[in-house]
């Protein structure tokens, strides 16, 4: 059997084949992906956020103070205590449901990229809002724009210890001297080595340091929002690879608007997001020639995403060395979903205990728990970092069970095999299902396999 | 729950395999009985069960010809049963209940599925009821089901489908009950060795697959023992019982781990035992019911009738139906032997199947709730020629 485009860009930029939905006829069948990823229905707002944080904490404070909590704080109490699995399932709903999922992809890649974690339960709406405010309404424009929005956003302050951060010679720490507050590097640092420039660009600690003196003002909190707080700033110009900001006018948000700007058009963030872009949906060492034609479309355009997506999803190489990559868990549990022919609308339908049980549970014992990333450098990419024994021992399990947990009646493991890989299944694999025991053993043996987890 | 589902057993030289808590379906509908104390239990042995090693006709001078490690009869340890057949070691468990008269079968049966011998054309056909004469079409429902259809006085509570093994013998416009306990699923052998084949290839894949194996050792080690080999097996049988000593009078389950290509002794031995304690639960549960219970084993097909290069068997055709109970007239075996003699095999390699086992599928549910021959031929089993009384029940 044979294939070509469409089974490969289903694999390699979506989620898989589905018996449900055909695959990509050409090209713009797969960018119509990104410019339906915007924010949906139920998007979490910052202001919805901050207002069920504001419930949760006075039932804190009545529980403190041994008052009984009140009625709204509880339901927001328990609001917070199921969101990020309700986010998960939602994101699942929306992967399932976009026909070909390079536009659900690249809200993963994004939201990855640009890290954040509610490290607090107070913050899980806060988390929620932030990819559908700073990432999804960006996914199919400028990367500037993303990158402002993402570094300025309140859960970003919060995760990256902007919120702590003042001006050395602000007048308000001018007026505490006592209290030994000062600058915090954390977001400068990050928003130059992981989110634009990259580790090896140029740029150095003077550079960090004035960028995190340029940011300061920058706050928020549940009860006053986010706001640019001039007596939070430190005074005076900053200088930022080479360009000065601020100086005399004093233009607070707008300043920093312009240093991320100016930063985001660097060849250098380019060229490092193009590798990783690259990396991400081609191969863990991608040729040089992919990244300089997808860097080249980024320098010239200006970083406009769909026309360097465009240049990823035309280019030859997406027609070689499939398999490179290994399907993160998440990714991993979606594309079995859809090639199981399971709908968004079976999720939505599930009790919550079911769905933790089906997606949830299995993939924080992939190793991906959902929302909760070790580090602002997101999840890894290298295929190693993701098949281990105990993982792998994982995955093979949700391929046993979950199949069976959630369709009354499996698949014909033969039929599921072609609709499956479309003509991609290596020739171990294509032997050995037919020989499963059981439809159930079949099905498994499909999801389980190795074709399968990678990409 | 999470470290529940990681609990890892070892299997095996150089895979895992893997257990999961099973999710359950457990529903409530309507109750009411189905007239009559008799009940039916249909035990559907995934994978191909080899009839020549379960019972080993150990009386025909060329099964040693054909076999030499084996199926080699009461020399290496199997239970002469009549002077012709013997029972498998593993099957020990069982003997006694061949002495009382509660264990019988009936070999060299199949369903009317031939020679493409795929496992899962065999299950639907086996489990459709459906002949040759209609193509294999998933989509028919099961014969359990259409049971119920020609049953007067059946309801919902009738018939229950046990297990997290979907069971399209019972699937159909007639409602029954599912339930499945919260047990850890296995991957079979087979399933292992053809994991290990796909992932062969794949480094990545295949390396951490061997070290899974050391680590399931670990886990296994100081992990809880609540899942002997035959836990599942038997937690099955337990709950059809309670059912069967309520208002149901029918009950369904697989037991998967019979595709013994390689290393028969073990894989076999081991789904002997899970089978042996399967219906050892089911007589102990049902109690005084036992003495109006029928158990049907039945397998999709059986296997070559020569050994194969690895230790096992391949597919093939004919094969064992084992039939137990205290309903049943045991202790005896029923139909005849076709040999295995020149000419005498099916394609020249597997079991001549001399009866449709279809048809004592059909004797026994004609005797445990009166269902009349042409109902029988006509709508439960269409197209079949029931032949016969074989007289298997008491």
């Amino acid at each position: 059997m044979s294939f070509g485009f469409p089974e490969l860009a289903a694999i390699r930029l979506g989620f898989g084949l589905s018996p449900l939905t055909p695959p990509p006829a050409d090209v713009e069948a797969v960018l119509a992906g990104p410019a339906n990823a915007g924010p949906g229905p139920e998007a979490m707002t910052t202001e919805k956020a901050s207002e069920i944080a504001t419930r949760f904490r006075t039932g804190l404070k009545a529980r403190r103070e041994n008052r009984p909590e009140p009625p709204e704080a509880k339901k927001a109490d328990r609001q917070l205590g199921t969101m990020l699995v309700e986010d998960l399932r939602r994101r699942t709903i929306r992967a399932l449901e976009d026909p070909i999922g390079f536009g659900e992809r690249l809200v993963q890649f994004w939201s990855d990229h640009f890290t954040t974690r509610a490290t607090n339960k107070v913050n899980n709406a806060l988390a929620l809002a932030f990819v559908d405010e700073a990432i999804r309404p960006h996914v199919n424009g400028r990367f500037e724009d993303m990158f402002f929005a993402a570094d300025t956003h309140p859960m970003m302050l919060v995760y990256l210890d902007q919120i702590s951060s003042r001006g050395p010679n602000s007048p308000f720490v001018r007026r505490r001297s006592e209290r030994r507050l000062g600058l915090n590097e954390n977001l400068a640092r990050e928003a130059m080595e992981l989110h634009s420039l990259g580790v090896g660009a140029s740029y150095d600690q003077k550079d960090v340091r004035e960028l995190a003196e340029l940011l300061t003002g920058l706050s928020f909190s549940h009860q006053e929002g986010f706001a640019f707080r001039p007596q939070w700033a430190e005074p005076g110009a900053e200088t930022v690879l080479g360009q000065s900001y601020g100086g005399q006018r004093r233009g607070g948000l707008d300043d920093i608007r312009a240093a991320l700007r100016d930063i985001a058009r660097r060849p250098e963030t380019a060229s490092y997001l193009s590798r990783k872009l690259a990396v991400h949906f081609v191969s863990d060492d991608p040729s040089e020639d992919l990244v300089e034609a997808l860097a080249a479309t980024w320098r010239d355009s200006g970083g406009d995403l769909p026309q360097v997506y465009r240049v990823l999803v035309s280019h030859p190489e997406m027609e070689s060395g499939l398999r490179a990559k290994v399907r993160q868990p998440f990714d991993f549990c979606v594309a079995g979903l859809r090639a199981l022919g399971i709908r968004g609308k079976q999720i939505a339908g599930l009790e919550l205990a079911d769905f933790r049980r089906a997606v949830w549970g299995p993939i924080e014992a992939m190793g991906q728990p959902w929302a909760r990333p070790k580090g602002p450098d997101g999840w890894p990419e290298d295929a190693d970092a993701w098949v281990g024994p105990q993982t792998l021992a994982a995955r093979i399990n949700w391929s046993l069970r979950v199949p069976r947990q959630l369709l009354r009646e499996l698949p014909d493991p033969r039929e599921m095999l072609v609709s499956t890989f479309g003509g991609t299944q290596s020739e171990p694999l294509a032997w050995a299902v037919p020989k499963a025991e059981s439809a159930a053993e079949g099905v498994a043996l499909i999801l389980a396999s190795s074709d399968f987890n990678r990409r | 729950m999470l470290t529940l589902d990681r609990r890892l057993f070892l299997k095996g030289a150089a895979l895992i395999g893997c257990s999961a808590a099973a999710h359950p379906l457990m529903s409530s509908m309507t109750f009411a009985a189905l007239p009559g104390e008799n009940r039916l239990v249909v035990i559907i042995l995934r994978g191909a069960m080899d009839g020549l090693d379960a019972i080993q006709p150990y009386g025909d001078p060329m099964l040693r010809k054909l076999r030499s490690k084996l199926s080699v009869g009461p020399d290496a340890g199997a239970f002469d049963l009549d002077g012709f057949y013997a029972l498998h070691p593993r099957l020990e468990p069982l003997l006694p209940l061949w002495k009382k008269g509660e264990l019988a079968f009936a070999h060299a049966v199949s369903t009317p599925y031939r020679d493409k011998r795929s496992h899962f054309d065999g299950q639907d056909v086996l489990e459709a009821g459906t002949g040759n004469d209609l193509p294999v079409d998933r989509r028919v429902g099961g014969w359990l089901n259409r049971l119920l259809q020609v049953t007067p006085g059946a309801t919902a509570e009738t018939a229950y489908s046990v297990g997290v093994e979907q069971m399209k013998i019972l699937s159909g416009k007639a409602a029954h009950l599912s339930w499945a306990p919260r047990t850890s699923l296995n991957l079979s052998a087979q399933a292992q060795m053809l994991l290990e084949h796909v992932y062969h290839d794949d480094p990545l894949f295949r390396a951490a697959a061997q070290d899974a194996v050391q680590i399931s050792a670990e886990e296994n080690s100081d992990g809880d023992k609540m899942s002997g080999p035959s836990a599942g097996a038997q937690a099955l049988a337990a709950f059809a019982a309670s059912r069967l000593n309520g208002d149901s009078r029918i009950a369904a389950f697989s037991i998967p781990g019979w595709d013994t290509h390689a290393n028969q002794p073990v894989v076999l031995g081991r789904g002997l035992e899970r089978l042996a304690a399967a219906i050892l639960k089911l007589r102990e549960g049902l109690g005084d019911n036992w003495g109006r219970t029928t158990v049907l084993a039945m397998t999709e097909f059986g296997r070559t009738v020569r050994e194969n290069g690895s230790g096992g068997t391949d597919h093939g055709t004919g094969g064992v139906l084992l039939m137990a109970g205290g309903a049943i007239r045991g202790g005896r075996a029923y139909g005849d032997w076709p040999g295995l003699g020149e000419g005498q095999l099916y394609a020249d390699r597997d079991l001549m199947p001399v009866r449709d086992i279809r048809a004592y599928a059909a004797w026994a549910m004609h005797g445990l709730f009166g269902i009349k021959r042409d109902a029988l031929e006509g709508a439960v089993f269409p197209g079949l020629d029931l032949g016969g009384d074989p007289g298997m029940l008491a």
